[in-house]
């Protein structure tokens, strides 16, 4: 009981150490992205700690919540329904419809049945991409330099959390149903596919979200820094206990992310660990460990997969979702793989598979490395190539700092993974 | 209607760019498919292996530049591919012995080994990255066609021009030589046929007096080998930027599972389908409607399925419906 007590003092003491030798602001950033990820990696724990399912499209799911923020948080656009928004609907829906008669020919017809599926599902796209594309032009045309989108719903930014999750299950349904119950390593591949695709499509559909033209200034669920310091209440406040206003609104707009971003963690884990006690998460376990016993014993393996696979994944959709509103932007081209999805897997491997408290210190600890490593690199580098003479490949040296946190990680990954495979807080 | 000139648009666009690009998937994805059958496990580095082997060729390609060797109208790096090949092969053999080796003989599950393959993709992104940068390198020198668009128009009288790039023809030219090679070696030489033994039957080709560890390193030799070349193929053809080739491991791996994990002849096939799909499904067939179909039939839009930025949905597509109809893929692969 003292190891992880002892490792949380540790982390804790980190974001302290940066909160004293750089700035409070600069730790409260750091922290408040490490809940997000900690959320994250609660999320991958699910699927492989709980159950062994091996997700590498965490970008994806993060992505969708981020689309979430936009659709459920923005205002809406004058007239973009009118302008064919009701059109790019009625289109999705036929596409939908399309596939569910593919899905029901292929089941209910014996003879025959393939050439039936291909021309449905061919008329469908024609169908769908002719009721598509005029919406889409139309819908773009309105003051395409700030808008050119369908806009949201104009509600509380909050409530976009949970629609992230929603987003976010409803592709791991799609997902789960056809590539579980096959090796573990399709399941990879697909999920790896899909966040490509999801990627693709947030970068090239305006209409839904701007693409690569960004939203910004989404709505916040915390007051402004600008309001604050505008404030005569806030401004005396501070000054009574002799803090820089500007500073300290800077602060404050933190902590108050801080405390919402806390709660959301502190909900999502009290479900993870009663969850994982409970007969349902032993089942998980059982499963996880031996299929073919658990699925002689009556459990029915591939249905509790994809429930813990849409689980966790909604999860994922949900920090993705806080993630954004804390940037309040969307920027697609920002979304890399190696950012996303390996960095929070790295951070559930570290931090012991299986176990809650794990992923939850890893999140963390892991971040904070992330950030750290990159000024360290820098330092260390600049120190090894002080004795060498000015030329290219000094410069190439000090470029190249940026890049070890990569290597830093994928090391940190293979040492973890050779050495101590059940992470710092194991299992129990 | 103009039957010739919808042909030659055709080979043009789509046949002859697909034909490329297929024989550089299919490299590929061979050396995904022979990890998967004899070290059992998909390999997630392979997309950075492939950089890896290639930013080693630009180096080398560099190297003879400036010392003023050339292949006249063939690209330098054809010259420093072996040196590549060689590096890389040094490296994944290194790795293997320090990462790979422990959980081989611990036998850890297959997705242990995928996991640390993440690892290793880590690593292999960061050295790639540090030494060469990130930014898009064009390193194809030499001749740049082998029928130019204007001189094929003027010597048929056609309106279409039909150009090959210089970097496609060797592309098939070095794809189907190194094909050519891997079969004889896995069907014809002692070593290869060891190898598809510990591939089929592991504990027998045991039995039967076969050196693993020997097995396993000619392996990562070959593989070493398919992956700097797939690598330096695409980078002429294309051009070389690191996120591009990790991006590369979806359709590769999608051709390894269209044809069956684990069967080399499968792998080849796998590539030239997803190949083909995704230059078919991305292409605006205007101009080739334009020309095949009568009067009044034309099309008015650009009769374009997708928009390219959608190409890896396209192997995606075709990974769901392999996944769902048909999981040991077109060749029957190892297992589902």
């Amino acid at each position: 009981m003292t190891r992880p007590v002892l490792l949380f003092a540790l982390v804790t003491g980190l974001f302290v150490l940066t909160g004293i030798t750089q700035s409070w602001s600069v730790a409260l950033t750091i922290l408040n992205m490490g809940v997000v990820s900690a959320i994250m990696a609660l999320g991958v724990n699910m699927q492989w700690g709980y159950a062994g399912l091996f997700n590498i499209g965490v970008m994806g799911f993060a992505a969708l919540g981020g689309l979430a923020v936009v659709l459920t948080a923005t205002a809406p656009v004058d007239g973009a329904m009118a302008a064919g928004g009701w059109r790019i609907l009625g289109a999705l829906a036929v596409g939908i419809a399309a596939l569910i008669a593919a899905v029901q020919a292929w089941r209910r017809m014996r003879r025959g049945r393939g050439l039936v599926v291909t021309v449905i599902v061919i008329a469908g796209f024609l169908l769908f991409r002719h009721i598509f594309d005029a919406g889409v032009a139309g819908v773009e045309a309105i003051n395409p330099t700030v808008q050119g989108n369908l806009g949201g719903l104009g509600l509380p930014v909050w409530m976009a959390w949970p629609v992230g999750g929603l987003l976010a299950a409803i592709a791991a349904w799609g997902i789960g149903k056809t590539a579980l119950g096959l090796r573990s390593d399709y399941l990879a591949i697909a999920t790896l596919g899909i966040a490509e695709i999801v990627l693709a499509v947030l970068r090239n559909e305006e209409w839904l979200d701007r693409g690569v033209k960004n939203v910004i200034g989404l709505p916040r669920p915390v007051p402004y820094e600008v309001d604050l310091q505008q404030s005569a209440g806030f401004v005396s406040w501070a000054q009574e206990y002799g803090f820089d206003p500007v500073t300290a609104s800077s602060i404050v707009v933190k902590l108050c992310y801080l405390g919402l971003f806390a709660l959301v963690l502190a909900i999502v884990m009290l479900l993870a660990e009663l969850a994982l006690k409970s007969p349902w998460g032993r089942m998980m376990r059982a499963i996880r460990d031996n299929e073919v016993a658990a699925g002689a014993m009556g459990k029915n393996v591939k249905a509790r997969h994809l429930q813990i696979f849409i689980i966790g994944s909604a999860v994922i959709g949900i920090a993705g979702a806080m993630m954004t509103t804390l940037d309040s932007q969307l920027t697609p081209a920002s979304y890399q793989p190696l950012r996303y999805t390996f960095l929070v897997w790295v951070m559930v491997i570290v931090g012991g598979s299986g176990n809650n408290w794990g992923a939850m210190l890893g999140g963390f600890l892991i971040w904070w490395l992330w950030v750290m490593v990159e000024p360290i690199g820098q330092g260390v580098l600049s120190a090894l190539t002080a004795p060498m003479a000015d030329g290219w490949l000094k410069a190439h040296l000090q470029d190249g700092a940026a890049h070890m946190r990569l290597l830093t990680m994928g090391v940190i990954l293979l040492l973890v993974l050779r050495f101590s495979p059940r992470g710092l807080i194991p299992e129990r | 209607m103009d039957l010739l000139n919808a042909l030659v648009a055709f080979a043009n666009f789509v046949f002859v760019p697909a034909v490329a690009y297929g024989a550089q998937l299919a490299l590929g994805a061979l050396g995904v498919t022979l990890i998967y059958g004899i070290l059992r496990f998909s390999n997630f580095a392979h997309g950075d292996t492939m950089a890896f082997g290639t930013m080693c060729t630009i180096l080398v390609t560099w190297g003879l530049q400036s010392w003023g060797i050339g292949l006249g109208p063939l690209p330098t790096a054809l010259l420093a591919l072996p040196v590549g090949i060689a590096v890389t092969g040094l490296f994944l053999v290194a790795t293997d012995r320090t990462v790979y080796r422990f959980y081989r003989r611990t036998r850890a599950a297959p997705v242990i080994l995928t996991m640390v393959s993440l690892g290793v993709m880590f690593v292999m992104n960061g050295l790639v990255r540090f030494i060469i940068g990130v930014d898009s390198i064009d390193f194809a020198d030499g001749a740049r066609f082998v029928v130019n668009a204007r001189d094929f128009r003027d010597a048929t009288g056609l309106d279409e021009g039909l150009a090959i790039r210089s970097t496609q023809a060797i592309t098939i030219v070095v794809a189907a030589i190194a094909m050519a090679l891997l079969f004889w070696f896995l069907n014809r030489t002692r070593t290869g046929k060891s190898m598809r033994a510990f591939s089929d039957n592991e504990d027998l080709a045991l039995l039967s007096g076969i050196n693993p560890e020997r097995v396993v390193t000619v392996t990562w030799l070959i593989v070493a080998a398919l992956a700097t070349t797939a690598g330096v193929l695409y980078g002429l053809d294309k051009s070389f930027m690191p996120f591009t080739y990790f991006q590369l491991l979806l359709p590769i791996f999608a051709a390894a599972v269209v044809g069956g994990l684990g069967s080399p002849l499968g792998a080849v096939a796998g590539g030239f389908v997803i190949a083909f799909s995704e230059v078919g499904v991305t292409y605006a067939w205007k101009k080739v409607a334009g020309y095949a179909l009568p009067e009044g039939l034309q099309p008015d839009g650009l009769a374009q399925l997708l928009s390219t930025d959608y190409k890896f949905a396209v192997s995606f597509a075709i990974l769901v419906l392999v996944l769902l109809f048909r999981p040991t893929g077109l060749f029957r692969g190892k297992s589902v």
